[in-house]
């Protein structure tokens, strides 16, 4: 039998039709398999968070997550964010407090963030660092992101 | 090869008598297979999307975990946080919120690894196992499933259903304490669950079982001589001198055999006072490693 499977992903609401290899991880689907790129590989080990995307609306390593199993759900990544030009208040508040230097843990964090504030609208500093624990950035020491994720969950509170 | 999204309990058997390996949330199964400590297997069943295996049902004398359960819903779920809370302790420290969310208490269970987290806290709540085949069930303490490490007794064919668990007596409290170097995605230098019933303001009943210092969980023997009396200093450091003297840890990159023979009587020592602290009353929130003040500022 094929190593092929031909699968459905749902990303932010739009069907791609995709095949992948059994063993495909989700992330790999993503970028290659509906050209949406604003997914990150980092560590491809489940440690960094680079990856970090939302399955019915949980946050879910999609480096260590089998694209096929990925099927039926409701995929959230990045690119999900913004409103056509206008950027989600958590993109704009992460670059206006300076929560961006290279940028590549930037897609994870802010899906873990997005996740967090979807299910706790007001978090405690602890909760926020909690909810990005999963996240690793070697860039900007944390304050920043952290006070990013506090202003937005001001601003839509 | 073949992978099944099963949505039935019935399907999923009957993948599995036909050679599929179960796959729940994957965050052992995958990882490990990416890692290259094994090859995935080729013919996998999705059981993460069984409503049947998600669900907590209490009953008159036992509670059922579903084995679809993840560790969000774990230490976040009322039934488990009152009346199970190592568990809960246990589930809040595993991996991140994405770790939590697709991991299951299953996969935690037959992943079998001597540091798993929410094994100590199911042994000393006396847990059993329900394991299911296309043909029945059966009930199985977890003394006897788990073999050695990554390693069980259960038949390829059985799934694991649920994680039965009797419910716990008035004043009855448990906690389970890890030793951990930071606050997320660690592993369990050593790690420690307890569970009292306390009469009064003696013990009633005691069990304590030990993660990362044997070949598998292990229960601490010998703790009946603690019955009748109070969890007093005395008694909490022949805890620790048990825990301590029935560990057979190794030396490994994150600790020494000698530090994990140290620092487990210290763990069972504080789940005790916890535990009891619990089981008289008091609420200290989950998970009670940060009551504790357990692993570096995060
Ligand atoms: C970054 C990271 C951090 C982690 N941190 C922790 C931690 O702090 N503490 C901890 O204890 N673990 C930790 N883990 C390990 C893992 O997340 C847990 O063991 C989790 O509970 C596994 O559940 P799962 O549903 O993902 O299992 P899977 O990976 O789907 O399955 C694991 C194994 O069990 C089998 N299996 C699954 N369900 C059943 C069933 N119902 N019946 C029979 N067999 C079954 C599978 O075939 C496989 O062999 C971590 C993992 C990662 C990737
Ligand atoms: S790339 Fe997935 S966690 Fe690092
Ligand atoms: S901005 Fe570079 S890793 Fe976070």
């Amino acid at each position: 039998m094929s190593d092929k499977h031909a699968i459905q992903l749902t990303v932010n609401g739009v069907p791609y039709d995709v095949t992948v290899d059994q063993s495909q991880n989700l992330s790999g689907a993503l970028r290659n398999g509906t050209g949406l790129t604003g997914t990150k590989e980092g560590c491809d080990d489940c440690e960094c968070g680079a990856c970090m995307v939302l399955l019915d609306g949980s946050p879910v390593n999609s480096c260590s997550y089998l694209a096929v199993q990925a099927q039926g759900r409701d995929i959230t990544t990045v690119e999900g964010l913004a409103d056509g030009d206008d950027l989600h208040p958590l993109q704009r508040n992460i670059l206006e407090h300076g929560g961006v230097q290279c940028g590549f843990c930037t897609p994870g964090m802010l899906m873990s963030a997005r996740a967090l504030l979807d299910r706790n609208p007001n978090p405690s500093n602890e909760e926020i660092r909690i909810g990005l624990s999963g996240n690793l950035c070697r860039c900007t020491g944390y304050a920043r992101i952290l006070e990013a994720v506090e202003a937005t969950a001001v601003e839509l509170g | 090869m073949s992978f099944t999204i099963a949505t039935s309990l019935d399907e999923a058997l009957a993948s599995i008598a036909a050679g599929a390996r179960p796959i729940a949330g994957g965050s052992d199964l995958v990882v490990g297979a990416r890692q290259g400590k094994f090859d995935l297997p080729a013919e996998l069943v999705a059981i993460d999307r069984i409503e049947s295996l998600a669900t907590i049902d209490v009953g008159a004398d036992e509670t059922s975990i579903g084995s679809g359960v993840t560790h969000s819903r774990l230490m976040e779920d009322g039934v488990i946080v009152d009346n199970f809370t190592a568990i809960a302790d246990a589930a809040a420290l595993v991996g991140s919120p994405s770790t939590r969310n697709v991991g299951t208490i299953g996969g935690n269970v037959m992943n079998s690894s001597p540091a798993m987290d929410t094994g100590a806290p199911l042994v000393v709540l006396g847990a059993e196992a329900e394991l299911t085949t296309s043909s029945g069930r059966r009930r199985v303490g977890l003394d006897e499933l788990w073999t050695g490490p990554g390693q069980h007794s259960a038949a390829a064919d059985e799934l694991c259903t649920a994680l039965l668990l009797p419910n716990r007596p008035a004043n009855s409290g448990s906690a389970y304490v890890r030793l951990e170097y930071r606050r997320a995605m660690e592993i369990a230098v050593v790690g420690a669950a307890a569970a009292i019933t306390l009469d009064g303001d003696n013990i009633d009943s005691i069990r304590v079982a030990l993660t990362a210092v044997a070949p598998t969980i292990i229960e601490v023997a010998g703790l009946d001589s603690l019955v009748g009396r109070p969890l007093d200093d005395a008694s909490l450091a022949e805890i620790a001198e048990a825990a301590s003297g029935q560990a057979t840890p190794i030396s490994d990159l994150r600790a020494s055999d000698a530090y994990r023979r140290h620092t487990i009587g210290v763990m069972a020592r504080r789940a005790a006072e916890a535990a009891a602290r619990r089981a008289s009353g008091e609420t200290i929130a989950v998970p009670v490693n940060r009551a504790l003040g357990i692993g570096a500022a995060s």
